[in-house]
């Protein structure tokens, strides 16, 4: 028996010696590397009516999702677990379960790329076609099928694919064919090429094929969009402008009219050191464009149609009121102003004061009915109506005093149309003006102890807002941080609550591991151009993530 | 049975050996200079020297807090190691325009791309922003940190001395 078993150690060990010089001599020739990233939130959830916090049957939820991706080099191959046991709050409840919503593989060199399966791709400014994922957000229109680009001789990239799009962990039923072109014309005129002026141009084209099963309507089966982009530069100055139309689409969200589409798209900068400036022009007009013509919502959007408003980050103008764009018809315009007082005055101080100067207002577009009704409306095209959807208007001022402190000061006036931008009535336009004060302290080169006050002061809706945050980090692994969002101004004193919150993190290089427990308020929380409902929560929430 | 798993164990021993040894080099993804010209991760290069790889976005308040202290240090490390500092932004078609006046109305003197649909975050499994990776001089990650505090930079400039004294970096 032991000699059995010396024997067999024996033999497995020969084994072993041959198999790790045949795996190491492998190795050198060929070497793959296996990487990815990991990310894991649950929360457990108390039911508190007094905040509106629903009973979950489930008590815990979870959203769960691993890349393994495989590269050997220019061959790439990976695929994407995702797991909802039970969905999140606030999340769509179509993630059921778990799966391996996307897989692909792809090979790449200096002029091609080929991709099999799942992939993301934006044409332009995405105006046209935009597939993309934002995790947080619950958000992910990959694209299933073939891609193909091409880098050509003298400045010419062209890219094509067809492909089914990803609503949730089905396909939704519209094909999309679609091709797109850019030239950078400074290398394809040889006598442009040392210009100090740059040009590029571009276009694309797009078609859907969804199949006519509506007992009603004579649907289009196939509908398109074209469209064509400049980009001119020179030296600081860029100008950049998209326009694409698309063929009549009677769909869910359009409310079954015929009328065709337009979007154009404007943008001018000047940025020197010191100094940036940037304008731009917005016009939608029924440009919503879905592989589903009866999705509503998030979810089988070809085109990406963000909104044209600052994306803020802190967490009263982020989340309370947040600007989403609507895509049957609006039309809006930001200017955006940064400079920087320089050190050594008396208003820059020792180290300069930046400041930033935002506005940005959207409304909608003039619309007269149709001669005939199947079109809906009429619109001029540069034709704006007297409604109000959205203004922003703010300063922010960030001052450096010495090695230890620093300050943020923000004012905002706002105006929110709630109606239109939820879809609801009765609600009316929500006037506020808000504040933002962040102040830094650094106790010592790793310990720094952070404050924000922030005020949303409003007689409609909800009433005023008060916000405090204290936050201490310790250089490279630890923040804690207490915060306070409480809804003085509510016109029913009941509601006047405070939402209590205190989270803990930990960093370890590519790790990181969040709790936090309190109170949640509701609110729109966005990324780009989504936005993501969430109810009010009370309880406890874990995140991890990694990345290897 | 034991043998089967013996073999699979000397199999993954093998496999993590090798992954120490080896570092990820940058992944071969199209960019966008300030410009709006078209390019690729390859063209992000420093001479042999280090490189810090920072993804960011103008919406991202402690991104623009790393950035904005690293810039105080830049040409005092530059001088000391000759590391070059490249800032990719993963804002979207919303912000892109927003990037280039952004980042010369900070002052900050770093090179910048715009990671137009996320491509280069996506092939390098980036979470969240604020994430940043050191690269060394033939342009392979050995060491990555997400999010920032006060304080990060010097953490992250310690490395960059050792990398440039060929010293391993790994913790």
């Amino acid at each position: 028996m032991l000699r059995l078993l010396y024997f067999h150690l024996r033999f497995s060990g020969s084994l072993i010696i041959l198999l790790q010089s045949v795996i190491v001599s492998a190795q050198i020739n060929l070497p793959g590397e296996i990487h990815g990233n990991f990310q894991v939130e649950a929360q457990y959830y108390q039911k508190d009516s007094s905040i509106g916090a629903p009973l979950v049957k489930e008590k815990i939820l979870s959203n769960g999702f691993m890349n393994l991706w495989y590269t050997k080099g220019d061959f790439t191959a990976g695929i994407r677990y995702e797991n909802y046991l039970n969905v999140m709050q606030g999340f769509d409840s179509r993630y059921k379960g778990s799966g391996i919503p996307f897989k692909f593989a792809s090979y790449k060199n200096d002029r091609l790329e080929a991709t099999v399966g799942n992939f993301y791709e934006q044409f332009g400014s995405g105006i046209m076609l935009r597939s993309y994922e934002e995790r947080g957000l619950g958000y992910d229109n990959a694209f299933e099928g073939v891609r193909v680009a091409y880098h050509l001789p003298k400045g010419i990239y062209i890219k094509g694919l067809i492909a089914k799009q990803r609503t949730f962990f089905t396909l939704s039923p519209g094909i999309v064919r679609a091709a797109d072109i850019e030239i950078n014309l400074n290398e394809l005129i040889p006598a442009w090429d040392s210009s100090l002026t740059r040009i590029s141009i571009g276009g694309s084209g797009i078609s859907r094929f969804q199949a006519d099963e509506d007992p009603v309507y004579k649907l289009p089966e196939n509908v398109a969009t074209g469209g064509g982009r400049i980009h001119i530069n020179r030296k600081g100055l860029s100008f950049f402008a998209e326009y694409a139309f698309k063929s009549n689409d009677p769909s869910a969200v359009n409310k079954m009219i015929y009328r065709p589409g337009q979007a154009l798209t404007i943008t001018g900068t000047y940025a020197s050191k010191g100094f940036g400036l940037l304008l731009a022009v917005k016009r939608l007009d029924n440009f919503d464009f879905r592989s589903d013509r009866t999705a509503t919502g998030i979810g089988a959007n070809i085109n990406y149609l963000p909104a044209l408003t600052r994306q803020h980050t802190y967490n009263l103008p982020a989340t309370i009121y947040p600007y989403a764009t609507q895509p049957n018809g609006e039309m809006g315009f930001q200017a955006e102003l940064n400079f920087i007082i320089p050190k050594g005055s008396k208003a820059g101080g020792k180290y300069g004061t930046e400041i930033t100067l935002n506005y940005s207002g959207t409304n909608g577009i003039k619309k007269t009915p149709a001669a005939n009704d199947t079109f809906g409306y009429e619109s001029p095209f540069f034709g704006i109506s007297n409604e109000t959807y959205f203004r922003d208007l703010h300063i922010e001022i960030h001052r450096k005093f010495n090695r230890n402190i620093k300050a943020t000061l923000m004012y905002l006036y706002w105006v929110y149309n709630k109606d239109v931008v939820q879809g609801l009535k009765g609600y009316g336009t929500i006037y506020a003006n808000m504040f933002v004060g962040d102040v830094s302290y650094k106790l010592n080169q790793k310990h720094n102890l952070r404050m924000e006050l922030q005020g949303l002061l409003t007689e409609q809706d909800l009433g005023s807002w008060a916000m405090a945050l204290l936050e201490y980090t310790y250089s490279p692994n630890w923040f804690v941080a207490l915060i306070d969002q409480y809804n003085y101004g509510n016109n029913n004193a009941a509601q006047r609550i405070h939402y209590l919150n205190a989270s803990a993190g930990y960093t370890l290089k590519e790790n990181r591991i969040m709790l936090s427990y309190g109170k949640q308020r509701a609110g729109i929380f966005c990324v780009g151009g989504v936005c993501r409902n969430v109810p009010a929560s009370n309880g406890l929430y874990l995140s991890v993530l990694s990345s290897f | 049975m034991i043998r089967s798993l013996l073999v699979l164990f000397v199999l993954l021993l093998s496999l993590s050996n090798t992954k120490a040894q080896q570092n990820r080099t940058l992944p071969q993804v199209n960019l966008r200079s300030l410009e709006g010209k078209l390019l690729s991760s390859d063209q992000i290069a420093n001479d042999g020297k280090p490189i810090i790889l920072s993804f960011w976005a103008t919406w991202c308040k402690p991104c623009i807090t790393e950035l904005t202290n690293m810039a105080e240090h830049y040409s005092h490390w530059q001088e000391e190691t000759g590391v070059k500092i490249v800032a990719i932004s993963i804002d979207d078609a919303r912000n892109q325009a927003r990037v280039a006046p952004f980042v010369l109305g900070k002052g900050w003197d770093y090179e910048v791309y715009i990671d137009v649909n996320a491509d280069l975050k996506r092939a390098l499994n980036v979470n969240l922003v604020p994430h940043t990776f050191l690269l060394n001089g033939n342009r392979e990650i050995v060491w990555q940190h997400n999010s920032y505090a006060e304080g990060d930079e010097f953490n992250l400039f310690e490395r960059v001395k050792k990398l440039s004294a060929g010293v391993p970096v790994n913790e």
